[in-house]
């Protein structure tokens, strides 16, 4: 049975993520320790916290180049919020901090553009579309319709800088960003599928089934 | 564009789920992970379990409770009641858990607020108030689950709590809860103008069309519903001969509470979407 590993750096719903794989009939580990990581079929990383905490934590135990090296060498790799985030050249929460770049694009704050007033953080179910010339049959949205609702909690959203990186797209407020990412053997989602419900559920099982 | 949640909210005793009047009296209506099931296989947004005793016999029995429900039901969880320090906190996010609820140590200590967003990001903080009207007109912030009166405003509590951190107010009415005469909507008209974090209410809806007053009159940004699914989903009669502890005398006698008018999720759904909002 192929393994499975959920990247545990201190932060993060680990447990939910952790359930969600299970359910879905995966072989998990969750594991602080870079040679797992390079041992795995599979890498997840989850998360929900600040940015710069989070990727101190993942340099401190060396994590940061764990991750560099599972995604250069073709492993399927999921992020999960936080762990989406981190995936970029950098964030402008708390100042600047660089992030793993593997993505390129930048992380930002929601903010107001004046006419309407916006709750930070966003909390709750929105919906996810595919952006113009995406197809979701072969990405780990394959059979989720167009419009599902999906769970987000977040303050910070991402801007791919290539188009083609856009998975999918969510409008919060008056702001349609970027609500999940795509690049070779790398997938990852600002939502939380594993707290989405059944739909959830399928993507993790999607996902699985590209191991 | 973003959906208005509709959380049934589980109110704890020991093994049960309870319900009462004002925050007392509360009646057993069962095993509460079977409502939880039930709740998420009807379309429940999330879930909130609160242990209504914990905070004054200082006990956490939900543990248990709560690592059951998050294997089976896959849709955030918010879980209050006798949290008092970040280890409790840490505890109960183990357990499954998503976010938690704080209200009695937040007010003793609002330092708790600020330190346990920091540390577990301000969208895993709730900060719960249970208001109770002044004959002044004012409303003061209550603790130990509407039994004890802290003299402070929940006008300025809500602002405090927001710059503190909290990334959302779950805002009780103590003198509507469990009576089913509506929302208070002064109540929750007055913290959703003052806060820019999303406001949860709670409290009163006693039939379908108070449901989304909340959010029509009131401005809430989500509802959280007890009584209303609850005294639905007990004609369900799950697992009825497991209850054996507390007063459970209303659940065998097969009554309903008149000022109740009970309605399932999908029926609530269906008036949100009439009444203009979006929902899931």
């Amino acid at each position: 049975m192929k393994k499975i590993v959920i990247i545990d750096y201190s932060l993060g719903n680990l447990f939910s993520v952790n359930q969600a794989l299970v359910n879905s009939g995966a072989n998990v580990c969750i594991s602080d320790k870079p040679t797992d990581l390079l041992e795995a079929d599979a890498v997840v990383l989850p998360g929900v916290g600040a940015f710069n905490e989070a990727m101190g934590n993942l340099q401190k135990s060396k994590l940061d180049k764990a991750i560099l090296d599972c995604i250069k060498q073709g492993k399927p790799f999921l992020g999960i919020c936080l762990g989406m985030q981190l995936l970029f050249n950098n964030s402008e929460e708390f100042g600047s901090t660089n992030g793993l770049g593997i993505i390129d694009g930048t992380i930002k704050k929601f903010k107001s553009s004046g006419y309407q007033k916006i709750l930070v953080p966003q909390v709750g179910w929105n919906n996810i579309l595919a952006p113009k010339n995406m197809n979701w049959e072969k990405t780990i949205l394959k059979g989720i319709n167009e419009n599902t609702y999906m769970y987000f909690v977040h303050s910070y959203y991402a801007l791919p800088k290539n188009a083609e990186n856009v998975l999918s797209e969510t409008t919060y407020s008056d702001i349609k960003y970027c609500s999940a990412v795509i690049k070779d053997n790398v997938t990852a989602t600002q939502f939380h599928p594993e707290k989405s419900g059944e739909e959830g559920l399928r993507i993790y099982t999607n996902w699985l089934n590209t191991i | 564009m973003i959906a208005t949640r509709i959380i049934p909210r589980l109110d704890i005793k020991g093994p049960n789920l309870v319900k009462g009047i004002h925050l007392e009296g509360l009646r057993v209506l069962g095993d509460p992970s079977e409502f939880a099931k039930f709740y998420y296989e009807q379309g429940a947004d999330e879930l909130i379990y609160q242990d209504v005793v914990a905070s004054l016999f200082e006990r956490n029995s939900l543990h248990d409770i709560i690592s059951k429900t998050a294997k089976q039901v896959f849709i955030p969880i918010t879980v209050g009641g006798g949290l008092r320090s970040i280890e409790d906190i840490k505890q109960v996010l183990r357990a499954g858990a998503d976010k938690v609820s704080l209200n009695t140590a937040a007010i003793k200590n609002p330092q708790l607020i600020k330190e346990a967003s920091l540390k577990f990001g301000s969208s895993t903080i709730v900060v719960a108030i249970e208001a109770i009207k002044q004959s002044d007109g004012t409303y003061h912030a209550y603790i130990d689950n509407g039994r004890e009166e802290t003299g402070m405003e929940v006008a300025r509590w809500a602002k405090q709590v927001e710059e503190l951190g909290a990334g959302e107010i779950n805002l009780t009415s103590v003198d509507r809860d469990g009576t089913g005469l509506g929302f208070d909507l002064e109540l929750i008209k007055m913290v959703t103008d003052l806060v820019s974090i999303p406001v949860i209410a709670h409290g009163g809806p006693g039939n379908i069309n108070h449901t989304a007053e909340a959010v029509t009159k009131g401005n809430a940004h989500a509802v959280s519903l007890a009584s209303v699914l609850h005294y639905d989903a007990i004609k369900h009669n799950f697992n009825l001969e497991k209850v054996n502890e507390g007063n459970f005398e209303f659940l065998k006698a097969n009554r309903n509470y008149s000022k109740i008018s009970p309605c399932n999720l999908e029926e609530i759904k269906t008036h949100f979407k009439k009444e203009g909002l979006v929902v899931r």
